[in-house]
């Protein structure tokens, strides 16, 4: 059974002509890696919203359609309960960081599990080496920057360890390093410890290499959504739109004027570098 | 002309964000700042139009220090756009958030409503005019800030992390843009972390560590040099991080442009074929 599965979903803000997010079915399966992509406004961070309850309990306005989470029905289950299962990092992170210090904040979600003190403070340590603001524990995380404060709200989702983790453009003020090391982190967890991760973001560039599966949304509406390989060597992706890796559309360049490289579309530059080495060695 | 001559500088608290930092930047170039988060960079371009004045060292905008010189009046000059939109907007609707400056400027009526409709025309916002800034999405609030700024034609343009929020559409107008503000001969300088947008421009690249420039020279080459990069936070750009896997195959390192990468490839796969 999918660990999420939407089914025509239909969600319209109060006061909006249109709806925000249009027939939506989808499914994800426990364990994966899934990206969530699109233009502005086309509708990925309000199908995030409906993930663990935020929208009806939060939002108003009208949702049609079905959505299970965890076994659960969203819609029916109060957002805190929801939030047992499903941990949300939300693009603005000054609307998610609240506490006095950065370790009250972290430590905030465990609390509300009623987790015994001895094991919190260990998942709270690890939760801040991790994301790499261990020394940081004690500041507010008011008189942090964007980037440090994405951290934080990173660090606050990891220590719950929830099934489920949906990350809404949770790096966008980090330096490209510092979100490569996040990105890294979050893979790991995934990998490791088998939860299942849903990542928004514009930049496949960093990103596409970790999905399983990837989904394309315009006009509130799902457009593609498949394995990722297969997803985005589909050149109809190009009028969406979408911000093909650099590595992958080199590949496609070369195959059209001619070249022999194989037939699985490279995500990263280290797989297209393998390929390029393989072919003009051989 | 912008000239920095040694400019220290410390926040009230004591933090050093400058320490020590010279550059010129003539007109009509293409600036991108870049370095990992409090590196410095906006402390470092708040200095460009006085919003900040240095603790020590000198900034000179066409010849005038900006110590001896009022914000308002450097503002003619150099037009500043920031990170966050919102702290910049605050009128009623879009057609008075641009005309605001203007009018502080002395503009004539008529002139203010020519600059206006230009400015929306170019920003693709005409639709928007009568709207608040605020109903509008932050991709199209962070458009209305440039709007407004480019209205009283400043000769040099600063922009602060402009590509953040934008998806890829956005940003190849931003990148449109740029290329025809340069056209007219204006200065541009951005901040930014944004390697793949970098890439496609190729802009002169600066990079910044601990309140020092490190880094100083064209895009291709400065985006190039693992050492230098990984010391700021910043990854190699994609098509850079293929060609540092196949220097055994002779290639050059500092490849960082798609066609390019191309060209030079497809003549060696070509060659494996006959």
């Amino acid at each position: 059974m999918p660990i999420i599965e939407t089914r025509n979903l239909t969600y319209t803000y109060p006061g909006a002509s249109r709806p925000s997010i249009s027939d939506v079915s989808i499914k994800v399966e426990k364990g994966q890696f899934v990206l969530i992509t699109g233009p502005s406004g086309c509708g990925k961070t309000t199908l995030c919203r409906t993930f663990n309850g935020l929208i009806p309990h939060f939002y108003q306005g009208e949702l049609k359609g079905e959505i299970t989470v965890a076994g659960q029905d969203a819609t029916k289950h109060p957002t805190y309960e929801m939030a047992k299962h499903v941990g949300l990092v939300f693009q603005n992170p000054e609307n998610q960081l609240f506490a006095l210090s950065v370790e009250k904040d972290v430590a905030f979600g465990l609390e509300n599990l009623g987790v015994s003190r001895e094991e919190m403070r260990k998942r709270v340590d690890w939760a801040l080496n991790l994301t790499g603001i261990y020394e940081l524990r004690e500041r507010s995380p008011h008189e942090m920057s964007g980037g440090q404060q994405q951290r934080v709200a990173i660090a606050a989702v990891l220590a719950m360890q929830p099934e489920i983790i949906v990350l809404d453009e949770p790096t966008s003020f980090l330096d490209p390093l510092s979100a490569e090391k996040i990105f890294e982190v979050i893979h790991e967890f995934n990998k490791k410890l088998g939860i299942t991760v849903v990542l928004v973001e514009h930049r496949l560039d960093l990103t596409a290499k970790y999905a399983d599966h990837i989904i394309i949304m315009d006009e509130g509406k799902v457009r593609f959504d498949g394995d990722t390989r297969e997803v985005l060597s589909n050149e109809e992706t190009r009028l969406i739109g979408v911000g093909i890796p650099k590595a992958t559309l080199l590949y496609e360049m070369l195959k059209k004027d001619g070249a022999n490289l194989g037939n699985v579309t490279p995500l990263s530059s280290d797989e297209l570098a393998k390929m390029l080495l393989e072919a003009i060695h051989s | 002309m912008l000239v920095v001559e040694d400019v220290r500088f410390s926040y009230p608290s004591g933090v050093e964000a400058l320490k020590g930092v010279s550059l010129t930047v003539k007109d009509g170039e293409f600036v991108a700042i870049m370095g990992q988060n409090g590196a410095g960079k906006t402390t470092l371009v708040k200095h460009f139009n006085g919003l900040l004045k240095p603790s020590s060292g000198s900034v000179r905008v066409n010849g005038v220090e900006t110590k001896k010189t009022s914000v308002a009046t450097l503002a003619r000059n150099v037009g500043f756009v920031f990170q966050n939109p919102d702290h910049q907007l605050f009128s009623e609707t879009v057609d008075a958030e641009i005309a605001f400056a203007l009018k502080n400027f002395g503009y004539e009526a008529d002139v203010i409503e020519k600059r206006i409709t230009w400015a929306v025309n170019l920003l693709g916002l005409t639709q928007y005019r009568k709207t608040s800034p605020f109903m509008l999405s932050g991709g199209e609030r962070k458009r209305v800030a440039l709007a407004s700024v480019l209205a009283w034609d400043p000769q040099i343009l600063i922009l602060d992390e402009p590509t953040i929020g934008q998806d890829h559409r956005q940003k190849e107008n931003l990148r449109q843009f740029i290329m025809q503000m340069q056209t007219q001969g204006k200065t541009i300088v951005i901040v930014t972390h944004d390697v793949e947008f970098v890439a496609e421009c190729n802009p002169r690249v600066m990079l910044m560590r601990e309140g020092k420039i490190v880094g100083d020279g064209a895009g291709k080459d400065i985006l190039t040099n693992p050492e230098l990069l990984e010391q700021s936070s910043i990854v190699l750009p994609q098509i850079a991080q293929v060609f540092t896997r196949l220097t055994s195959l002779g290639y050059p390192k500092n490849i960082i442009d798609l066609y390019e990468a191309r060209d030079l490839l497809i003549e060696k796969l070509e060659k494996r074929r006959r």
